[in-house]
């Protein structure tokens, strides 16, 4: 299992649009893959998860996955919500 | 007879189709859950197909911006989550897939309502409507009754959603009425955009109208006739009429020119209050949209519009518009426009207090988000922003540093901005007329609002009674402001607007055009009705 944590710095926060972005990411991958916010696992290939988790600009999150493409999965993610901007 | 709120002109006559929505839905107990989720699963096939078709009829009849909606549906119905959810439910409570599909979309519609941003809370009713969707499936009822319509009627339902003006069949709805719903709600700009006349908020109607009962719907008038007589029937029928024949002798003059006393041609341009609204402003030749207010933004909210919802709003109104300019103006609050989350204080004078302009220089957080949001949507057209309520020349001067010190940061993080756009002002307070000298030298254009000039110029309070007579557009203290405006524009090479009521005035116009008026913006349905009383020809 690899995590990393990351703060969104997207104004509007994980909405519709990024999130839906960030699940169709996820949904590449075989790992299982989370969004840690206050210990709270919320599944990244859900866009109803990632939206119910309500990140709004300067939370701070975790990204975990585990599985065979891991790794990939995990900076693939990464890099995605630090490219979140408005 | 019925009173709500006309949300859209027009009368309507015709039979009503009462639309019920909510399924009743019992909890079963079944014993064979493979059957139940291969049931549920050809469900959702369907439901998605049905939105697939939605997607592509909201796209021809909204465009895009009604059909991101549904992009977002078709998400739902595939999310792991949910499905998950719904089926763990069949397997384990050994329930029918359509009260595991109830229980879930309630499950999941209650944590977004439970949300404290409006933007997740907005999503609860998303999440319902796929639930009923799938429901109506299962049940072999026709969810769509609104699209499924064979002959024409008036919809009379609880509320109107986006997703079913979108789908249903224009030529065949000859009115709305619905329980919910007001004058700035979605319905209501769709029915305005699509000219079908609308009463909402009605409250009861679903309960008291019947199928198959004849309504006469009044849109201007906020009145629903159930099972009329022949003789109202008939007097409404000529009303109707009536309309009908002004519509279409008004379009004769979509092409028609004004020209002011100076020979130079006179933009009519379109005031609008909302993003759609843009569209109704085309359909009536709108040359441009003279004053697109920004509250509704910031209204009925329990929180600050972020920067990006108000760029995709005004990036949406530019991009219509293309070459035309599309003047925005700066929040409008305060005073007796209270916002709640705003705690502004409670004054003795609103309308001589903290508001407009003067509240946006008090709160620059709020005021610089609006400008980096107008500055970035400048690149998608012709823009140009307003400062309202200025009322002497440092306001001004504070308000283009602020602009100024907005472009440096987004210059400074490399955002992408427009550097070509118009700055200007509302000429709407007795002191900013008197020194419009000294104005015009410090920006691009003016628009007189002649509501507020005339309310401070008069010292008039319109809204009471027992002075209102004192309320007169023709007072020759206005004329001689509106003269003295309009000539130190044009000595310092700058054009003069109007977007006030007088603006959309029939007899002002000659008077208006005198003094050399450069623009006039007015309600979409009025460009119309001004063109044809300028009397000049196409």
């Amino acid at each position: 299992m690899v995590e990393a944590k990351i703060k969104i710095n997207s104004q509007t926060g994980l909405h519709a649009r990024p999130a839906s972005l960030l699940v169709k990411e996820a949904n590449k991958f075989k790992s299982n893959i989370c969004l840690v916010k206050h210990d709270k696992e919320y599944n990244a290939k859900s866009i109803m998860s990632v939206m119910s988790m309500g990140a709004t600009f300067g939370d701070e999150i975790i990204i975990r996955a585990s599985g065979e493409d891991e790794n990939e999965a995990l900076n693939s993610l990464k890099s995605i919500i630090e490219a979140l901007k408005d | 007879m019925l009173r709500g709120i006309g949300a859209s002109s027009g009368v309507a006559i015709g039979i009503a189709r009462v639309i019920k929505k909510t399924s009743e839905v019992e909890k079963v107990l079944i014993k064979d859950t493979q059957k139940e989720i291969e049931r549920l699963e050809k469900a959702i096939e369907l439901a998605k197909k049905e939105i697939e078709d939605l997607k592509v009829s909201s796209k021809e009849n909204i465009g895009e911006k009604g059909a991101e909606i549904f992009e977002a549906h078709l998400m739902i119905l595939e999310d792991v989550e949910f499905i998950g959810a719904i089926k763990e439910k069949i397997n384990t409570e050994f329930i029918n897939a359509e009260y595991a599909v109830k229980l879930t979309s309630d499950e999941f519609a209650q944590i977004f309502i439970n949300m404290d941003n409006d933007y997740f809370k907005e999503r609860a009713a998303d999440i319902k409507d796929i639930g009923n969707r799938i429901i109506n499936i299962l049940l072999g009822k026709n969810n769509n009754s609104i699209s499924s319509i064979k002959e024409s009627c008036i919809i009379v339902a609880h509320d109107i959603t986006p997703s079913e003006t979108a789908q249903m069949n224009k030529d065949l709805v000859l009115g709305m009425a619905a329980n919910l719903g007001g004058k700035t709600s979605h319905v209501a700009i769709l029915a305005r955009t699509l000219e079908i006349p609308a009463v909402l908020g009605l409250g009861n109607i679903t309960e008291v109208v019947k199928d198959g009962d004849l309504l006469i719907l009044d849109g201007d008038n906020g009145l629903v006739l159930i099972n009329p007589s022949q003789e109202t029937i008939s007097v409404y029928k000529e009303k109707q009429e009536k309309i009908l024949l002004e519509k279409r002798e008004l379009l004769k003059y979509k092409d028609v020119e004004i020209k002011n006393k100076l020979g130079r041609k006179v933009e009519i341009a379109a005031n609008i209050g909302n993003p759609f609204e843009v569209d109704i402003a085309l359909k009536y030749g709108a040359e441009g949209i003279g004053l697109f207010r920004t509250e509704f933004l910031y209204m009925d909210k329990t929180s600050m519009p972020t920067e990006n919802e108000q760029f995709e709003a005004y990036k949406y109104v530019l991009e219509k518009m293309k070459d035309r300019l599309v003047i925005i103006r700066t929040l409008d609050i305060g005073g007796d426009k209270n916002l709640p989350y705003l705690n502004l204080e409670k004054e003795m004078n609103p309308f001589l207090g903290l508001r407009a302009i003067r509240l946006c220089l008090n709160k620059r957080d709020i005021f610089k988000t609006q400008l980096r949001a107008l500055l970035r949507a400048g690149l998608y057209g012709n823009l140009g922003i307003m400062f309202p309520m200025i009322s002497s020349l440092e306001e001004l001067k504070e308000a283009k540093n602020i602009l100024k010190e907005v472009e440096r940061e987004l210059e400074a993080e490399g955002v992408e901005y427009s550097k070509d756009y118009k700055v200007g002002i509302m000429i709407e307070t007795p002191s900013s007329a008197i020194i419009s000298d000294i104005l015009a030298k410090e920006v691009d254009f003016f628009s007189i609002g002649t509501n507020d000039l005339i309310q401070y110029t008069l010292a008039v309070d319109r809204m009471n009674q027992n002075v209102s007579y004192l309320y007169n557009p023709n007072h020759p203290a206005i004329l001689r402001l509106i003269k003295t405006v309009i000539d130190n524009a044009h000595k310092e090479g700058i054009w003069v607007g109007m977007c006030g009521e007088m603006a959309a005035d029939v007899n002002m116009l000659n008077t208006l055009l005198e003094f050399g008026i450069d623009e006039l913006s007015v309600s979409p349905p009025m460009i119309l009705k001004l063109k044809k009383s300028s009397g000049q020809a196409s």
